[in-house]
């Protein structure tokens, strides 16, 4: 098996404090780290490595900085990691990111899956998985709960909906998104540390890649941001006081004149 | 293209220093200066520094020109880079682009609530640009659907029928999703943000090679340009982002379940059936739905639900979340839950409220003994009204509540679940 799971470096939330006057996110200074829901994904791809054997490749774009959480990725347990960075990728919306990744999937060359996580929490989009599936005109499956297993070229995998869930068989190679149940990351070892702290990772530029300049970065986004605002406050709530009945009467009069109940 | 600070306007406020989340900003002799090498171009220092017009981004000269004058050159001027065929959609004469699409999302036949929303909002987009609202429908025998979705508000349906498009799956849906928006080349297409709106959206889009956003919770047509402003929620609604497509075909939207209104039905309404028959050709499938497996129990269905009663750890034990329960089903809503209690195995993780769980915007949000963290705040906060119950008043939860008790949660939930039934006659 040769598994290719995408990471994205976000700013740390859990460091994310809200400025309690203009209600905005303060993000100065902020750390960066493996976007939560790719660290299930690596996990993933070990964990299938463990029981099929092969190898997990690692691949992200950003800023050399993003090195770091190759390195942690690395220090989990997956064999090789590659960073995709040029200042020509920068400024990339999710298809112009596709783009770019499906460019380095083709360099890497035959594989059997791909594994990103569900969505990043900064941008939320949930689209590069599906997007970079499509132009490598591969089958993908969203929101991954379960892998039940591999076999005869064939994955089956249990998709989360909004009623339960879809049992799902599709051939490989081919992707999933997955979300946080489907398994509990393992913490770095000692040893994997050690691997990763001195481990070679490349860093692949555009015309490595050999990029279409008019398909990468802000050039190769559709969608432009027009504006990014903080959205209006909502007016101070009303904290209710006295003993419990008390506030839970009130709060029912509340509901009642807004005929809630 | 790339950007840079005009530095006779710059007048050293610090605001994009603040805002860059990257931390590429830094003020050097009293002037804003970016670290190219950190900057991704996400152009959130460009809307902070609207009152001094400071920093701008510097697109292509050729694509701003095109952007702003020569719609029309733009085709020409991006086919000639194409790399191969099918390459001339992606520059898209906008032109020949009309319409605004609804993707009708069906399961068992039964048309999904968002469809009804986007209908509502889809029909004054239409009203706006003055052309016409289509539905588009794949399903396996869906006629009566059809006539429906005219009753609220499409005037045309394109109705794609055959067994091989009964349940939803990624292969057969895009396909003929992409051939009819090549067919029709509508101007806007919107999907619900559900899990099968953003699964087919991005697939899609990418085949289509056109603008995608995601999630978004506001619409609108830009008077001078007849752009669709996309507005959205980044950072789990902290900051709010406009986005625009003004350059492909067509503009591409999901948009979140509950935002919007549904639209009203109207049996009088009259319109077009298209029907397109594809039981006899084989689409591309390449996987296989084995089984649909239904959440026993209480609705997970938080995307859908008007009323969310969630839990967290001041319940102090498992059992006790069936007052959380109790007051769901009283109050007929879904339950939510908290990332601490999900962890610890109190409630399955389809009902975790938050960054790593769902983003959910009910009418009504109770979160019971929910201290607040910024993850969970992330994933409720847009909620229409939230009550939060707390025994601890520092707790962050209570500001982003509209009514607060302050109390513990065990003692709270039974004399609220009293104080309802009392209200409603019951006792």
């Amino acid at each position: 098996m040769k598994i290719i799971v995408c990471i994205k470096q976000v700013p740390d939330t859990t460091e994310v404090k809200i400025d309690k006057e203009t209600n905005t996110l303060i993000r100065e200074g902020v750390a960066s780290v493996i976007n939560p829901f790719d660290l299930y994904a690596i996990e993933e791809g070990l964990r299938l490595r463990e029981e099929h054997g092969g190898t997990v490749t690692v691949l992200s774009m950003g800023p050399v900085q993003v090195i770091e959480s190759l390195r942690e990725a690395l220090s989990m347990g997956a064999d090789e990691a590659i960073l995709l960075s040029d200042r020509a990728f920068a400024g990339a919306d999710t298809l112009a990111t596709a783009y770019t990744l499906s460019k380095a999937v083709e360099k890497i060359g035959a594989f059997d899956l791909i594994i990103c996580g569900k969505q990043a929490i900064d941008g939320d989009t949930a689209q590069v998985g599906p997007e970079l599936a499509e132009m490598l005109e591969i089958p993908h499956v969203t929101y991954v709960r379960r892998v039940h297993g591999i076999a005869s070229g064939q994955i089956t995998v249990e998709r989360m909906t909004e009623e339960g869930s879809e049992k799902i068989r599709f051939p490989l190679p081919g992707l999933i998104t997955v979300v946080k149940e489907i398994n509990e990351p393992r913490l770095p070892s000692i040893k994997g540390k050690m691997r990763a702290k001195k481990a070679e990772i490349p860093v692949w530029s555009a015309s490595e890649l050999g990029t279409d300049p008019e398909k990468t970065g802000l050039q190769g986004s559709p969608t432009w941001v027009k504006k990014v605002f903080t959205p209006e406050q909502k007016g101070g709530g009303e904290i209710f006081e006295g003993e419990i009945e008390e506030q839970v009467a009130k709060l029912v009069r509340r509901l009642r004149e807004t005929k809630i109940v | 293209m790339s950007i840079r600070v005009i530095e006779d306007k710059c007048i050293g406020c610090r605001l994009c220093v603040a805002v860059c989340p990257l931390g590429a900003i830094t003020i050097v002799e009293k002037k804003a200066r970016i670290d190219l090498d950190k900057c991704n171009l996400c152009g959130v220092c460009v809307s902070e520094c609207e009152k001094f017009e400071a920093i701008e981004i510097i697109r292509h000269a050729e694509h701003a020109e095109h952007a702003e004058h020569a719609e029309h050159a733009e085709h020409a001027g991006h086919a000639e880079h194409a790399g191969h065929a099918g390459e001339k959609e992606a520059a898209g004469d906008k032109e020949g682009y009309q319409g605004v699409w609804v993707f009708a999302e069906q399961k068992e036949g039964t048309v999904a609530g968002v469809t009804l929303e986007l209908l509502g909002e889809g029909r004054k987009l239409a009203d706006k640009l003055g052309t016409v609202l289509s539905a588009v429908l794949l399903g396996n025998s869906m006629e009566q659907a059809a006539q429906e979705l005219i009753a609220y508000g499409a005037d045309r349906v394109y109705l794609a029928d055959s067994p091989q498009l009964a349940d939803f799956l990624e292969d057969p849906y895009a396909e003929v999703l992409t051939e009819l928006c090549r067919e029709y080349k509508p101007a806007i297409l919107l999907l619900g943000a559900t899990t099968i709106g953003r699964s087919l959206a991005p697939k899609v889009a990418a085949r289509l090679r056109t603008g995608l956003t995601a999630d978004c919770t506001g619409l609108a047509i830009d008077g001078e340009t007849k752009n669709l402003l996309q507005t959205r929620p980044a950072f789990g609604g902290n900051l709010m982002a406009t986005i625009l497509c003004p350059n492909h075909r067509p503009q591409m939207a999901t948009v979140r379940p509950r935002v919007f209104p549904p639209a009203k039905r109207d049996e009088n309404r009259t319109g077009e059936v298209v029907r397109y028959d594809y039981s006899t050709r084989r689409l591309l499938q390449r996987a296989e739905l084995l089984e649909v497996i239904k959440a026993a129990g209480t609705t997970i269905n938080l995307a859908e639900a008007n009323i969310i009663v969630a839990g967290g750890r001041g319940l102090c034990d498992q059992k006790n979340f069936a007052l959380v329960e109790e007051l769901a089903e009283v109050l007929g809503g879904a339950v939510g839950a908290s990332r601490a209690v999900v962890d610890a195995g109190w409630i399955p993780y389809a009902h975790q409220v938050g960054q790593t769980g769902k983003t959910v915007c009910p009418k009504i949000y109770i979160a019971c003994g929910i201290h607040g963290a910024v993850q969970h705040l992330v994933g409720m906060q847009s909620s229409e009204l939230i009550i939060a119950i707390n025994k601890n008043p520092e707790a962050p939860i209570f500001n982003v509540a509209d009514y607060g008790i302050v109390g513990d949660v065990l003692e709270v939930i039974p004399a609220l679940l009293k104080e309802i039934k009392k209200a409603r006659g019951e006792a």
